[in-house]
């Protein structure tokens, strides 16, 4: 009998594993690219123990459009609408970017009413991108209504973009010294009823139904936490860095158009995991609305963009009657504006966190070299650390925590 | 600056306080349009980021992206950009190193985990490989992708080009077809410093042919016969007309004598072309 029990006990039989030893294989799985939780063309693979993640492997790069180097064979002003599509999400604050980077080098002066429309219009793009992030974060880890009501202000928000700019999304409404033109009042005041009625009401709503929810909690609280050390390390920015507790804002310490005149609060949290990002972007998106409803009232008459017409090209209605006003038109859509020399690193606080543009000038009409840092590539490489320990259905908690769009990321 | 960039704490004596943490690995300095970059020597990379990090009065702690430029005229045709962030001191500093497609940059994974992704994709589009990088593998670009798409010498076009082939059932790989040639226009004014020729310019280097207008100037134009006008002489009297008589009025004109055969006029009579 014991003989039996021994040579039972001893036996590995891969056919029958339930036979002697249990092998266990660590499992491997793909997520994505098709995933509806992988926010775009995502693809990780994943080591899986049982159903703990060990390991994740980030692919990137299936969105890769090769924007940089096509930007190195435009004009300055015909590079501009690429930005609206790195970012799709929050496309002026993609632009305010590249805008800020070339007059940087240019050393050019921007009238107050341009800086506060391009703050005002980078705050409506931080709603525009919250409400779709907060939205689909509570859909990936289970809830349904909020995303449809938060989807109904961020329609809201392209009607506006429409009606400023004449696109819902790839708006290009930000240039080379201000902006693309003049908004008319009764657009201002519609959304100045909006900040007022529609966006609280409908907002503080949609929030009330996740933000005590038990559920909710229970998938967020703890989940991917991330302390201050480890932030700085990989590079983090945005709700990322502020999550884990470092008041750290480009919009406060970095401060560029017209921030430095505006008032706001930085939200922190205090624990840096995902719940913690979820209502830092939360606060943000009233701090914005209360950003708009300052620009609103301080927002001076005159000029939309500079008066250097070397830079900036006349209006259609202007090049019809002037000759110097045709020559310039002329020259300024088809050779475009020169550059000095020289490179430049200049970032801004997008909605995700810091965009940054390291434009080199050779001094010719076309940018040498245009490398545009992502706010996802630091975030996303940190998956690994995040996910370790975490069940595979945090995943896509962690990764709506993290906010990544995939034009930005892959470029 | 009069441009409305982000503005972060002056750069106030950052040069001179990096010189004297770096000591010899800073190879130059440059403070322009507002940024200070700082050129460091290559193979003592990592000490140089350590010192930028840990040294009070820089404390650099962030790394926010490392860029790749390609500037094929140079012997080290490879600069590698780190941007680093102080969240201490509010401020920004580059740090260029120069490499080529040979030579190894040190990797800063050790310092800064970010720095995986950053160098990866350094690597994917210049060929740029850096040494101590755990996992340098391609990151944009696709599975398989052959050469550093970034370098200037990379068309824009690339060589491959993919599509789903109903036969194969599979996506198939094929040479870049393009139904147009590619066609870059150049809107660059030849009056500010073009440096390519103009179409036609290119006769102005070479000799005179045949027949082509002079160089000389006007009054360097000698006639074929001054020989022979200067042979006769200054003429006699001036011309003048003091009397009515002088003004060859009634006097037969240079018209009355048989005109000379105009070798343009078709001689032939009373048929004109619409007769």
């Amino acid at each position: 009998m014991s003989d039996h029990l021994e040579a039972v006990l001893g036996e590995r039989d891969a056919a029958d594993p339930t036979v002697g030893d249990v092998e266990i294989q660590n499992y491997t799985i793909n997520f994505g690219p098709q995933h509806p939780a992988a926010h775009g063309v995502l693809r990780l693979v994943m080591e899986l123990d049982g159903e703990i993640v060990e390991r994740v492997d980030p692919h990137v790069g299936l969105l890769h459009r090769g924007t940089e180097k096509l930007i190195e064979y435009k004009t300055y002003m015909q590079a501009l609408p690429y930005f609206d599509r790195l970012d799709y999400c929050s496309p002026m604050c993609m632009e305010h970017t590249y805008v800020l980077a070339v007059e940087k080098l240019l050393d050019l002066e921007v009238p107050l009413r341009a800086q506060y429309l391009r703050v005002f219009f980078a705050e409506l793009t931080r709603i525009m991108n919250h409400m779709l992030n907060l939205g689909s974060h509570v859909m990936d880890v289970g809830a349904m209504t909020p995303n449809l009501w938060l989807f109904e202000l961020r329609e809201d928000t392209m009607g506006f973009y429409e009606r400023a700019s004449g696109a819902r999304m790839h708006a290009a409404y930000f240039r080379p010294g201000g902006v693309h033109q003049d908004v008319p009042l009764k657009l201002l005041a519609d959304i100045g009823d909006w900040l007022d009625t529609r966006l609280p009401r409908l907002f503080d709503d949609a929030i009330s139904l996740v933000a005590d929810n038990r559920i909710f909690k229970q998938r967020n609280v703890d989940i991917g936490v991330v302390s201050r050390d480890d932030a700085i390390k990989w590079g983090f920015s945005g709700p990322m860095i502020r999550g884990s507790g470092l008041a750290w804002d480009l919009r406060k310490s970095q401060p560029y158009d017209a921030y430095a005149r505006v008032n706001f609060d930085v939200p922190v949290g205090t624990r840096g995991d995902c719940y913690d990002r979820f209502m830092v972007r939360v606060e943000e998106v009233k701090q914005s609305a209360r950003i708009m409803k300052q620009c609103l009232n301080d927002m001076p008459d005159g000029p939309i963009s500079s008066l250097d017409r070397k830079v900036v090209p006349p209006k259609r209605g202007e090049m019809k009657r002037s000759m110097e006003a045709l020559i310039h038109h002329f020259k300024l859509y088809t050779e475009g504006f020169h550059v000095p020399a020289g490179d430049v690193y200049v970032a801004t606080e997008s909605p995700k966190g810091e965009f940054g543009v390291y434009l080199v000038a050779d001094g010719s009409n076309k940018p040498y070299r245009c490398k545009i840092r992502p706010t996802a590539f630091s975030h996303l490489q940190a998956m690994d650390f995040m996910l370790k320990g975490h069940m595979l259905a945090d995943a896509t908690a962690v990764l709506g925590a993290m906010d990544i769009v995939f034009g930005e990321c892959d470029r | 600056m009069r441009a409305p960039a982000p503005a972060y704490t002056a750069n106030d004596g950052v040069i001179d306080a990096a010189a004297v943490a770096l000591g010899g690995s800073l190879l130059s300095s440059l403070d322009a349009v507002g940024e200070v970059a700082l050129t460091v020597d290559r193979d003592s990379l990592v000490a140089t980021m350590i010192a930028l990090r840990d040294t009070p009065g820089l404390e650099y702690q962030q790394l926010m992206e490392i860029a790749g430029v390609d500037y094929p005229e140079r012997a080290d045709r490879f600069e590698v950009v780190y941007c680093l962030l102080s969240l201490t001191r509010n401020h920004r500093i580059r740090v260029h190193v120069q490499t080529d497609e040979e030579k190894p940059v040190p990797s800063v994974t050790g310092i800064w985990p970010v720095a995986g992704w950053l160098e990866r994709e350094v690597y994917d589009m210049y060929g740029v490989l850096f040494s101590g990088n755990p996992d340098l593998r391609r990151i944009l670009t696709d599975y398989g992708f052959r050469g550093h798409p970034q370098r200037k010498d990379f068309p824009l076009s690339g060589f491959v080009e993919l599509r789903y082939s109903e036969e194969a059932k599979r996506v198939v790989y094929e040479p870049v077809k393009l139904a147009q040639d590619f066609r870059t226009f150049d809107f660059e004014s030849p009056w500010e410093g073009a440096q390519y020729t103009l179409p036609g310019d290119e006769k102005a280097s070479l000799p005179e042919a045949k027949g082509a207008p002079t160089p000389l100037k006007a009054d360097e134009i000698v006639k074929a016969d001054a020989a022979k006008s200067e042979a006769k002489g200054p003429a006699g009297d001036p011309k003048t007309t003091d009397t009515p008589a002088q003004t060859g009025a009634g006097k037969a004109g240079p018209d009355e004598g048989p005109k000379p055969a105009d070798p343009d006029v078709n001689p032939t009579p009373g048929k004109g072309q619409n007769q």
